[in-house]
Parts: structure tokens; C-alpha cells; sequence
């Protein structure tokens, strides 16, 4: 892993993409990481395309400026990517995880996406939809992040992940299951 | 009163801070009996011990003892008058006359 | 370092949780952008019953510090939270907290003024204040912003003044960073127990509080406040001292970042002065001899030891997060040239305005700043004031 990455998450409003990098900043920060998870504030509507961002260190970060040049880039919801850049910024060898039922190769040629940006794709809705009920991606991409990328060890952030479940849910056990579900299959189905 | 407006009044490195009074009841120490150019006299053989007068005092100037009126205190009573103006009984318990008067009066 | 629980946890959270292991005796807020989480988190903990707090929910701002006086007048330890608009509102009570001498304690997310109106982070609003008699500590990021509360109430207390902590509006308030927090019991004990001089409710010694004080005693009254606030740079530093003890985590008046040998210095507060340290790191991988100064405390304003900390630099530039419309410069930097005139030090001083209403800061434009100052001391003449990231 570098020692430094910078993330970038899309999403709409209501999906659940501050979730995510909070979610996934508290799971690095499991594993001993230094971690910074923010969203992008404006007019906050239902729908409307949103960004947060992720900073993740094995030192003190001390930068508070935005996130300009992700390393990596998540899309949540691919019908963005018709009105927003998704690529913007991103540096060459980052790697591009979108939530979307085609290929890598389909992604790269529908959206023209340049030749040195990794592409990986995960059908997390379908996914989140099969284990845990909803159409929530946020959790199921975690799982196909760090497959794509290996920013943290699976098995680390499995265990906390589910530590921090059995906490909130303790009487839901269908839905610690359900997402521990979800983050496996999404780690497994990932196309790389 | 005079004499302690001539007092010397403490630096900024003396008083209490953060314009804090210490102690209660310190109104009793600022006399203001001189500010008074009408004086009350108590009419002790006419009061009728009612405390309309201790009731409506601006300046808690109404001494009383066992529920019944004694006197004034001339230290805070300014000479407002209230007490007389209020005094419910007919011809008045208490008379006001000229503070100058009443302190030449003193003197003879 | 023992004890110490490492959480992900974002400036508000950061600055409640503090709240939380502080206990104070009553919170009296408003709720208001980005500041809200604060008192809301709290809030909860009073309706749980995990703190023994009287939660006070007022219908302004100026209510908010009016209770906050009453309660610290009649002897207990409180607290508040608020930002831009609310501070604002507060402006009359702050300075009538600060002229009794009451040890409130206040969470302030920086956040720009109206007009036009805006949420996101300058220093306008702190800045408003900065004469209202309050002890001011500005905090880099969530561990800063957790820290500095658990000492402000120790300084407060002692200083006999309040004070005021501020986070940086959404980058630091809303942005989730590594937090260590003391064990609730290691907090408990290093803010201890209020003991206050004088109180109201103490029906043994009886006071009387704010009384009226005309032209034979107000000026002795403020003239005795100027100098408790210059005193509690004492305070401060001995506070500060017993938590570096303690917990491992150092702090000052301010922060030096690569100063020792520094020919160009950047003085800069808030989350920015984190943006910083990461250019002072490149410029010093290729040579250049750049370093920092991060104020922590703008009130006290430590003069003497700033200008004693920038004596030997060639140019400085001073980071100003807010205007003084039209005065010689922003207020930090006013102060800071202050500083440097009565030590005899006669350097280019640069002043930036940036940031206003969450304009981005970014390593660039830093790395501008720097690249200025280089020019600078190579005796090119370079604006007095510039405002940085302003479209032209």
C-alpha cells in the first residue's frame, strides 16, 4: 500500500457516500492508520450528485486543504457519470471503482476513460440488494475497494467491521449477516 | 458621607475582581440621610402602628420594633416624603418640616 | 499516554466528547452551522443521563450567554457552543462575561459572516470579538480542537476569565480525523473540581455582581482585566505544560514548525497551518529554509515571544483568514507587525487575506506565499497586502 492515498467518493445525495468514507476511514483507522473522511458541503439535496473524500496515512496527516488528486476514485451511482467528471484530477495508475453491472473494458469504452487509470467494476446494488434487502452500495464497495486496491487487509477490516455491527445491531442479526455478506460477495465478484 | 467621598479610593490592583462587592448589605454603609431637604418627624401619640408608612419607605428608613413603628433612620432616609403622603391616619403620624430648620433646631 | 483510546471522530464530535468528560454543570446554547453537532451531541448525553449537566435550550444566542452568566455567577462550571451569526448575537454578553470574570468556557466553529451570507470557515467571527475580553485559542485539527477544550477550563478557572476554542467551520467541524481521547477518568481528574472564589449561591459570603461602575471605577475595573488576560499567558503555559506531562501532547502560546534555522516564515492559525507543515516539508527537501509559526492563542497576544521567535527570519507572511476592511492590514497580521516594530525587527512583512466564506487553501497557493517571500528577500518589492484565490 502507499503511504499516502487520497480518495474520492460519488455519489447522490441520500446514498450514502459520506457514509462510506467515514465507514471506511473508521476501519483504517482500525488497522493503525492515520485517517481524515470529510464530504463536500453545499445545498444538500436528495439526488443530487455529491462527493466526500478520504485521506488514509501510516503518518500524522496534516493537510486540510481538498481532495484535488485522488488516487483512487468510487463511483456509487454509475448514471453519474454522464453529467459529472469522475476522473478529474485523478492521477495516472490511480484506480477507478464504479457500482455498475459491466465490465471494466465496457466502462472504459462507454465513458472513454483514459488508458492509465485502473478501471474495476463491482454490481454492488445488486448485491446490497440480494444480502442486506435495499439498494445500499456503500457497504459492498468497502469490500470491492480494497480487493481492487489492497488500501487495508481484508480480514482486519472484516473483523472490525463485524465488531462494530454486533455493537450497533445487537438485536438485528439478520443485518450484521447481511452485510458481512455483502462485503465478501463484493470482494469476491469484483472485475479487476 | 462627605468624609468618605474624601477618602482615597482603591488602585486597580486593590479591588476585588471582576467589579465584584464583596459582602451584603453593603447599601447601610453608603449614607444618603444627607441628600434630604424635607425632614419626617414622627408623631408617636397619633401613629396607629398600621407599617403603611415601613411598607411603601423607598429606602427601608422605617425603624420598627416589635411590630411597632420607634422612629426613622436619618442616615438613609432622603426626605421623599412617601411616608407621609401614604400615612393613612387623619391629620398625619408623621410631620415634614425644613431640614434646615430641624438642624437649627438641633443645635439650640 | 496511558489510558488513551484512539477514535475516529470529527471536530464537533471531538469538542462534545470533551464536553462530555468535563461535565459541566450547565450548557445554555442556540443551534447554528456548523456549530450545531457540538451542543446536539451533548445534548444527548444530558437526555441519557450520561452527564449530570442542567441543559439550558435558550431562544437566541444573546439568551445563551446571558444564562451562562447567571450559572457561572451563581458558581457553577459552564459551558456553550456557537459560531458566526450566534457569536455575533452574543458580542454584548461576551464582554459582560469577560468584565465579571466568569470562567465560561465556549466551543466556537469559525464561519464567516453575513453579509453575503455564507456557512463555511473564515475567522470574521472570532475576530469580531477579539477585543471582548476572552482568552482565544485557535485549534489545527480534531485533536487540537479536544486538547485545547480540556485546558481551557483549567485556564479559565484559574485566569478567572472565559474562553473561547475554535475549530475551523466543516474542515475541521465536519472532517473525521484519528482522535486520541483520555481515559474519561485521566480527563475527570486533570480538569478537576471547580472551586470558585465567590459565587452567588454561597449564602456564607455574599457578593454582589455587576454592580454599576462610573468614572471613578471602571477604569480601574478594566485596567485590572487587560491585566489578568496578560497574566493568563502564564496560565496558559503552565496548564499546557501538565497536559504535555501527563499525555504526551505538547503545546504552547504558539507552534513553531521548522524555525530554527528559518530564513522565510509563514504565520498562519487554524486548520491551515496543518496545509502548511506539508509545503514546509517539500520546500526543506529541496533546500529552502522555510518554517511556520502557528498561534494557538490569539488573546493573550504573545508579543514579546513571537517577535523573539521570528528575530532571525529574512521575510515573514502573515495569514490572515479575515479582513479588517481597510484597516493597515488583517488582524493577525497587525498584531504581528506590532510585535516586530517594538523588538526593533525590520523585515518584509507580507500580508495574505485567504479563505473568506471556505474559499479552498491550497499547497499551491502556500507554496506562492513561500516563493514570494524568497523574492522578498532577494529585495524584490512585493505587495503589502494580497488577497490569495480571489478571482480577478
Amino acid at each position: 500500500m502507499k503511504d499516502f492515498t487520497e480518495i474520492r467518493w460519488h455519489g447522490r445525495g441520500g446514498q450514502g457516500a459520506k457514509t462510506a468514507a467515514l465507514l471506511l476511514a473508521d476501519a483504517a483507522l482500525a488497522s493503525g492508520k492515520y485517517i481524515q473522511a470529510f464530504p463536500e458541503y453545499g445545498p444538500e439535496r436528495m439526488g443530487a450528485p455529491v462527493a466526500s473524500f478520504n485521506r488514509i496515512s501510516s503518518s500524522q496527516i496534516s493537510l486540510h486543504s481538498g481532495v484535488t488528486s485522488p488516487n483512487i476514485v468510487i463511483v456509487l451511482d454509475p448514471t453519474l457519470m454522464d453529467s459529472v467528471d469522475v476522473t478529474e484530477g485523478m492521477t495516472s495508475g490511480g484506480t477507478l471503482l464504479v457500482n455498475i453491472e459491466k465490465t471494466p473494458v465496457e466502462v472504459r469504452a462507454q465513458f472513454g476513460i483514459d488508458a492509465g487509470i485502473k478501471i474495476a467494476t463491482v454490481d454492488a446494488s445488486k448485491i446490497s440488494t440480494e444480502t442486506i434487502g435495499r439498494d445500499i452500495p456503500n457497504t459492498p464497495m468497502l469490500g470491492a475497494l480494497i480487493k481492487a486496491t489492497g488500501i487495508l487487509d481484508f480480514k482486519e477490516m472484516i473483523d472490525d467491521t463485524k465488531k462494530k455491527l454486533e455493537k450497533k445491531f445487537r438485536t438485528k442479526p439478520e443485518v450484521i449477516a447481511g452485510n458481512l455478506k455483502a462485503i465478501e460477495r463484493a470482494y469476491s465478484e469484483v472485475k479487476i | 458621607m462627605a468624609i468618605q467621598n474624601k477618602a482615597k479610593k482603591p488602585g486597580w490592583k486593590e479591588l476585588p475582581e471582576g467589579d465584584l462587592i464583596i459582602g451584603g448589605g453593603t447599601a447601610l454603609e453608603f449614607k444618603t440621610g444627607d441628600w434630604r431637604s424635607k425632614r419626617p418627624i414622627f408623631l408617636k401619640d397619633k401613629c396607629i402602628h398600621c407599617l403603611t408608612c415601613w411598607a411603601y419607605c423607598p429606602d427601608a428608613a422605617i425603624i420598627t420594633q416589635d411590630g411597632k413603628v420607634v422612629g426613622y433612620d436619618y442616615e438613609h432616609c432622603k426626605g421623599c416624603g412617601i411616608c407621609y403622603h401614604e400615612c393613612p391616619v387623619k391629620g398625619k403620624a408623621i410631620m415634614m418640616v425644613s431640614e434646615k430648620e430641624a438642624k437649627a433646631n438641633e443645635k439650640k | 499516554m496511558a489510558n488513551e483510546k484512539i477514535v475516529a471522530r470529527t471536530g464537533n464530535e471531538a469538542m462534545a466528547e470533551a464536553m462530555r468528560q468535563i461535565n459541566p454543570d450547565v450548557v445554555a446554547a442556540y443551534p447554528i452551522t456548523p456549530a450545531t453537532e457540538v451542543v446536539q451531541i451533548f445534548a444527548g448525553y444530558v437526555a441519557d443521563g450520561i452527564v449530570d449537566t442542567e441543559f439550558v435550550p435558550v431562544e437566541s444566542e444573546h439568551s445563551a450567554m446571558s444564562a451562562c452568566i447567571g450559572s457561572s455567577a451563581a458558581g457553577g462550571r459552564t459551558m456553550t457552543g456557537t459560531s458566526s451569526q450566534g457569536l455575533a448575537l452574543m458580542a454584548e454578553m461576551l464582554y459582560i462575561a469577560a468584565g465579571l470574570r466568569l470562567p465560561i468556557v465556549m466551543a466556537d466553529v469559525n464561519r464567516a459572516l453575513s453579509s453575503p451570507i455564507n456557512i463555511h470557515c473564515d475567522h470574521s467571527d472570532t475576530m469580531m470579538v477579539r477585543d471582548a475580553g476572552w482568552i482565544q485559542i485557535f485549534s489545527e485539527n480534531c485533536q487540537e480542537a479536544y486538547d485545547n477544550m480540556l485546558q481551557a477550563v483549567r485556564i479559565a478557572e484559574t485566569a478567572k476569565l472565559p474562553v473561547v476554542v475554535t475549530t475551523d467551520g466543516f474542515i475541521i467541524s465536519h472532517g473525521m480525523e484519528r482522535l486520541e481521547i483520555l481515559s474519561d477518568e485521566d480527563a475527570k481528574n486533570f480538569v478537576g473540581e471547580y472551586k470558585p472564589e465567590n459565587y452567588l449561591l454561597n449564602f456564607d459570603k455574599p457578593i454582589t455582581v455587576g454592580a454599576l461602575d462610573l468614572t471613578d471605577y471602571y477604569f480601574e475595573h478594566k485596567r485590572q482585566q487587560v491585566e489578568a488576560i496578560k497574566d493568563s499567558k502564564k496560565v496558559i503555559l503552565d496548564v499546557a505544560k501538565e497536559f504535555g506531562t501527563k499525555y504526551g501532547r505538547t503545546y504552547g502560546l504558539f507552534e513553531q514548525y521548522k524555525m530554527d534555522d528559518a530564513q522565510i516564515a509563514i504565520v498562519a492559525m487554524g486548520s491551515t497551518a496543518g496545509t502548511t507543515k506539508v509545503v514546509v516539508d517539500e520546500l526543506r527537501k529541496n533546500g529552502v529554509k522555510a518554517g511556520l509559526i502557528k498561534p494557538r492563542v490569539f488573546r493573550p497576544f504573545p508579543k514579546e515571544e513571537l517577535a523573539e521567535a521570528l528575530k532571525n527570519v529574512k521575510a515573514i507572511a502573515v495569514m490572515d483568514r479575515s479582513d479588517s476592511m481597510n484597516a493597515q492590514e488583517g488582524p493577525l497580521c497587525v498584531e504581528v507587525k506590532a510585535a516586530l516594530f517594538d523588538a526593533d525587527i525590520k523585515v518584509p512583512v507580507l500580508n495574505y487575506i485567504y479563505g473568506l466564506g471556505g474559499r479552498e487553501i491550497k499547497l499551491e497557493d502556500i507554496n506562492f506565499v513561500y516563493n514570494e517571500l524568497t523574492d522578498a528577500v532577494s529585495g524584490k518589492s512585493k505587495n503589502r497586502i494580497s488577497y490569495l484565490g480571489v478571482r480577478e
